[in-house]
């Protein structure tokens, strides 16, 4: 489709192209202009406001040498592999459950799934209420009559952690359940019948079988988890603001801060680029591989 | 709760007034002060302001303390949706937004009322001042080096009041034995206050101007810093755990209760003890400097008032400034809020005992130094707490390690 | 690409007979529990909204309410303070309202048309387009952040109702523009060749053809909006304004402010309040709910 051989291509289609406005602008002003502003800035030493000093890799250097930085990148590390582990291994056998033809799927299914329905900042205040020591699970359990029994992961900055990961499985476990059911309603049924005459045991027919047939839903429920893993924010913000200490920062906060009260932006797009390289390494291969399934098809 | 309904109802009239009045402008000002005795405090200068005429002051409270409001209330600016008027600490955090030319240039009214030969100490005002203009308003002197107790509770703990700091931390194991806090605290930036002020108390004036005027590293890695380190970390024994996610009017009110045996806070906190009916050297005590060197710092509360292009504001603006610095204004405002006018002209007879022993150190001035706010820029300041709450946080961290990280702190200090 | 509309539901095959094999007992059990999990931190937002602060410190928070009181709901709904403004949840509600309504309307406008373009009118590039608008979903929206303040600074909707309604427009956009584009593309296409045949243009199959045959996906994309929009909290923070405080941030700001002492039945009760709306969007649209989950599962 060149132009010589098509002299009015700007006109062809000119309905749908000016309903696609929104979008072309969308995506050349947002997401690839804001996108490469923040790294090109986060080569900067902009303070309160932008401005166009470079200063090379020193955003970089002093973000790997700041121990708030490297907490909030642990945590992020802790969280990410808690939570994909336990929301894909969780939600995969509540899953396989589901699929057992039992009764009530319906409010199962309800229950397991409402709180994603809910905010991050409902989330975490619940969580935060239950996880009270004054209150909470340690009261109720001391109550029992068993006095010495301590479970204040909110107080113990080493635990803190730990209370996003199960507040933020509660959240999304749900989540994982339905895609892996939608993907288990996906396998053909004679592959059942199959192993059943074979004299498979069940529980082998899901994991030499089923789950490798499941890899496509695995990976994209991965990499949804993913993505949103590397954007907690809200959830900490409720649960623990940060805190014991800065025992549960996380990468979206420090950004935050460091913008809008440090007035170091600099530093804080350097971390979102950082964040933003992160997410590229967990999409780019994803893609890569989806678009080559794509062609095969 | 009271001031709030009052306040809101304030606010509901101011709407249906101004539909009338063309001429006069709607302030709005963004603070953070809504515990019960800010919020006191925030009603007088509504109230005077309103009674001026014409112009409203319309209320912009944003709940939670300074680490909440400031980004809000930067990004509120940087987006170009500014407020009539905003508090902030005195300090470096609005810098950049002054360079920047966000600010309203207030030298005309300053001088022409000659703020500068009454705002004392005259340290406090140059916090204001940019390439020789005035672009804030300090409205009050907050000290930061108190150590508020409650006699009752040492008496049930069966120890005396303790008068320094080294018998404070003697006190403490009984203390814990009759189940009372002894040093009650909240998250982040109060346990980061606990830190600065032992930079001045425990480790003397001249400590803290080398570490934090003169960014001496030396000095941070000295044994009076060490010092400061290991008073911290006892500090850090003599918390409840329950400290975590507490806001610091709670941590007051277990004092008042009797529940904590003190707390180190600014003298807003009596603004509270006020509000509860308690009377100073009776039924609370303050410790200057933590009972060891009565040194206090300078900071305190400013307004600043963001550029804007309806000039209604701007005249509006320039009538809060002028209104804020007045003696009337300045007695009135202080006394609810606790702390110490920025004039020192001006009659405080109704002040307490505890108000008096800080306007004794003030009025000598050697013992006064600037605010951490003042001299670290807002990045190193927030360097400083975040070590400051992790090591509080983490028992295992050693004084040495946090000392180390101190060091480097100040070595790239701005 | 998996058209949405053809996953299956429903398990296949005849129920099962035997209900009281061990297998079975054990996968009920185990379902119980995991409900029991997921049910538990709501039944306790709901027993402590309902009892009086007496009876929360002395028990514990997983006892039903003794004596039953609605005194929170109502102090959370009218007289919870923000600040020193005392006038309850409803603000924030009411806020949310009105910053839920036109975006849910707006975005859901421009990516539908923006999904009948892809779908049926492709021209040169839009592929690509696509492609990074996908792409862009992925993005931290922190990266976006501080050019996004910019832009809108610029355009002078900075802290304002319409400031945050292009906002949830924007990054509406990518998964309401998949979920589109996938349905137009599913459906017959002789029916857009036959109108195209009769002559109609862009916008008169996209009005007369396209949306009465799409109910069901604009049911779905609504859901999604309406509980997306209704829980973000970053944008509302920094976008909205102070006259627009959503719900979200409105609900941390009165938890987070306290005055005297903590009234944890209060927060709680508003806590349910926040969390009310998209629940009852999720329990009265179930099956749509799960769709618009599978919708944002299913790749380009």
């Amino acid at each position: 489709m060149s132009a010589t051989t098509r002299p009015n291509t700007i006109f062809k289609n000119l309905n749908a192209k000016v309903a696609a406005i929104p979008m072309i602008a969308t995506v050349l002003v947002v997401f690839i202009g804001c996108t490469l502003w923040t790294v090109v800035l986060s080569f900067t030493s902009s303070r309160s406001l932008p401005e166009l000093t470079f200063v090379g890799f020193d955003q970089y250097a002093r973000l790997f040498t700041t121990p708030r930085w490297n907490i909030s990148a642990i945590n992020l590390g802790i969280f990410g592999i808690f939570t994909l582990v336990f929301s894909t291994v969780i939600g995969f056998i509540l899953a396989a459950l589901m699929d057992q033809k039992i009764r009530f799927e319906g409010a199962f299914r309800t229950v397991f799934l409402y709180p994603y329905a809910l905010s991050f900042i409902v989330t975490g205040l619940v969580w935060q209420w239950i996880l009270t020591p004054t209150f909470g699970i340690q009261r109720v359990v001391r109550d029992l009559g068993f006095e010495t029994f301590t479970f204040s992961i909110l107080n113990n900055q080493r635990y803190a952690i730990y209370a996003i990961v199960i507040a933020g499985l509660w959240h999304g476990t749900g989540l994982v359940m339905a895609l892996m059911l939608a993907g288990l309603r996906g396998i053909d049924e004679d592959i059942w019948k199959a192993s059943r005459v074979d004299g498979i045991p069940i529980w082998k027919t899901y994991l030499f079988i089923v789950i490798p047939m499941m890899r496509p839903v695995f990976i994209t429920t991965i990499v949804l988890i993913s993505t949103g893993i590397v954007r907690v924010y809200d959830l900490v913000v409720a649960l623990t603001g940060g805190g014991p200490g800065n025992a549960s920062e996380v990468p979206a906060k420090y950004v935050y801060e460091f913008m809008f009260r440090r007035a170091n932006l600099g530093q804080g797009l350097a971390a979102s680029t950082i964040m933003l390289t992160t997410v590229l390494i967990i999409v780019i291969p994803w893609a890569l591989m989806e678009y080559r399934g794509g062609k095969q098809k | 709760m009271r001031y709030s309904t009052a306040f809101a109802a304030l606010a509901a009239s101011t709407i249906l007034i101004t539909a009338n009045n063309a001429n006069a402008a709607d302030l709005e000002v963004t603070h953070w002060w809504t515990a019960g005795g800010e919020a006191a405090a925030a009603k007088v200068l509504a109230e005077s302001y309103d009674k001026l005429g014409g112009d409203k002051w319309v209320d912009g409270a944003i709940a939670g303390s300074g680490s909440t409001a400031t980004p809000i209330i930067v990004s509120r600016i940087l987006g170009g949706n500014p407020m009539g008027a905003t508090q902030l600490n005195t300090g470096r955090d609005a810098e950049d937004l002054v360079k920047a030319g966000l600010m309203t240039d207030l030298t005309e009214i300053a001088t022409k009322e000659g703020w500068a030969d009454f705002i004392r100490p005259s340290k406090l005002f140059d916090a204001c001042k940019y390439e020789g203009k005035i672009y804030c308003v300090p409205v009050n002197i907050h000290t930061e080096q108190w150590m508020w107790v409650n006699p009752e509770a040492f008496k049930a703990g069966g120890v005396p009041v303790p008068a320094n700091w080294q018998e404070f931390v003697a006190a403490g194991p009984k203390l814990k034995e009759k189940d009372i806090i002894p040093l009650a605290t909240g998250d982040a930036w109060q346990v980061n206050l606990i830190f600065n002020d032992m930079v001045s108390s425990i480790g003397g004036k001249d400590l803290f101007l080398k570490v934090y005027r003169d960014k001496d590293a030396t000095a941070a890695a000295s044994p009076e810093m060490t010092a400061v380190f290991e008073a911290y970390a006892q500090a850090r024994e003599l918390a409840d755990p329950g400290y975590v996610g507490r806001s610091w009017n709670e941590a007051t009110s277990l004092v008042i209760g009797g529940k904590a045996s003190a707390q180190i806070m600014g003298d807003w906190a009596q603004g509270e003890f006020g509000v509860a009916g308690k009377i100073a050297g009776k039924d609370y005590d303050c410790l200057l400097g933590l009972g060891n060197n009565p040194v206090l710092n300078t900071g305190g509360d400013a307004f600043y008032f963001p550029k804007n292009e309806n000039p209604e504001v701007t005249k509006a603006q320039l009538k809060l400034a002028s209104m804020l610095v007045s003696k009337e204004t300045q007695v009135a405002f202080n006394l609810a809020k606790g702390s110490l006018p920025i004039r020192g002209d001006v009659d405080l007879a109704a002040a307490n005992a505890c108000m008096k022993k800080g306007i004794a150190v003030l009025n000598k001035l050697d013992n006064v130094v600037p605010s951490v706010n003042q001299l670290l820029s807002p990045d190193s300041k927030l360097e400083v707490e975040d070590l400051s709450k992790e090591f509080f946080a983490d028992a295992s961290m050693t004084v040495e390690d946090a000392q180390a990280r101190f060091v480097s702190i100040i070595e790239q200090a701005q | 690409m998996t058209a949405i509309s053809t996953l299956p539901t429903e398990p296949r095959g005849k129920r099962p007979t035997r209900t009281f094999a061990p297998a079975t007992i054990m996968i009920y059990g185990i379902l119980l529990v995991a409900a029991l999990y997921y049910i538990l931190p709501l039944y306790v937002m709901i027993v402590t909204s309902l009892k009086g602060m007496p009876e929360i410190r002395l028990g514990n928070i997983f006892s039903t309410p003794v004596e039953i009181t609605f005194q929170p709901w109502s102090t959370a709904w009218t007289s919870a303070c923000t600040g020193l403004y005392c006038e309850g949840l409803k603000v924030g509600f009411w806020n949310s309202v009105k910053i839920m309504i036109p975006s849910v309307i707006v975005s859901i406008l421009i990516a539908s048309v923006n999904g009948y373009a892809l779908a049926n009118w492709r021209f040169k590039g839009s592929e690509i387009f696509f492609s990074i608008l996908l792409f862009g979903a992925f993005i931290p929206y922190q990266v976006m952040l501080y050019p996004l303040v910019i832009i809108t600074r610029e355009l002078g909707i900075f802290g304002t109702l319409t400031g945050i309604i292009v906002i949830h427009t924007i990054f509406g956009m990518p998964i309401l523009t998949l979920l589109f584009r996938n349905y137009f593309a599913s459906l017959p296409t002789e029916l857009f060749k036959a109108a195209r045949v009769d002559g109609a243009g862009f916008w008169r199959i996209f009005f007369q053809i396209m949306v009465p045959l799409s109910a069901p996906i604009f049911v779905v994309a609504v859901i999604m909006q309406v509980t997306g929009i209704w829980n973000d909290f970053l944008f509302g923070v920094i976008f909205a304004g102070s006259k627009n405080v959503p719900m979200t941030v409105q609900l941390n700001n009165i938890v987070n402010s306290t005055q005297g002492v903590k009234e944890y039945n209060v927060n709680m009760a508003a806590t349910i309040l926040t969390g009310a709306v998209p629940l009852l969007v999720y329990f009265f649209s179930g099956k749509y709910f799960v769709r618009g989950i599978a919708a944002g599962a299913v790749k380009g």
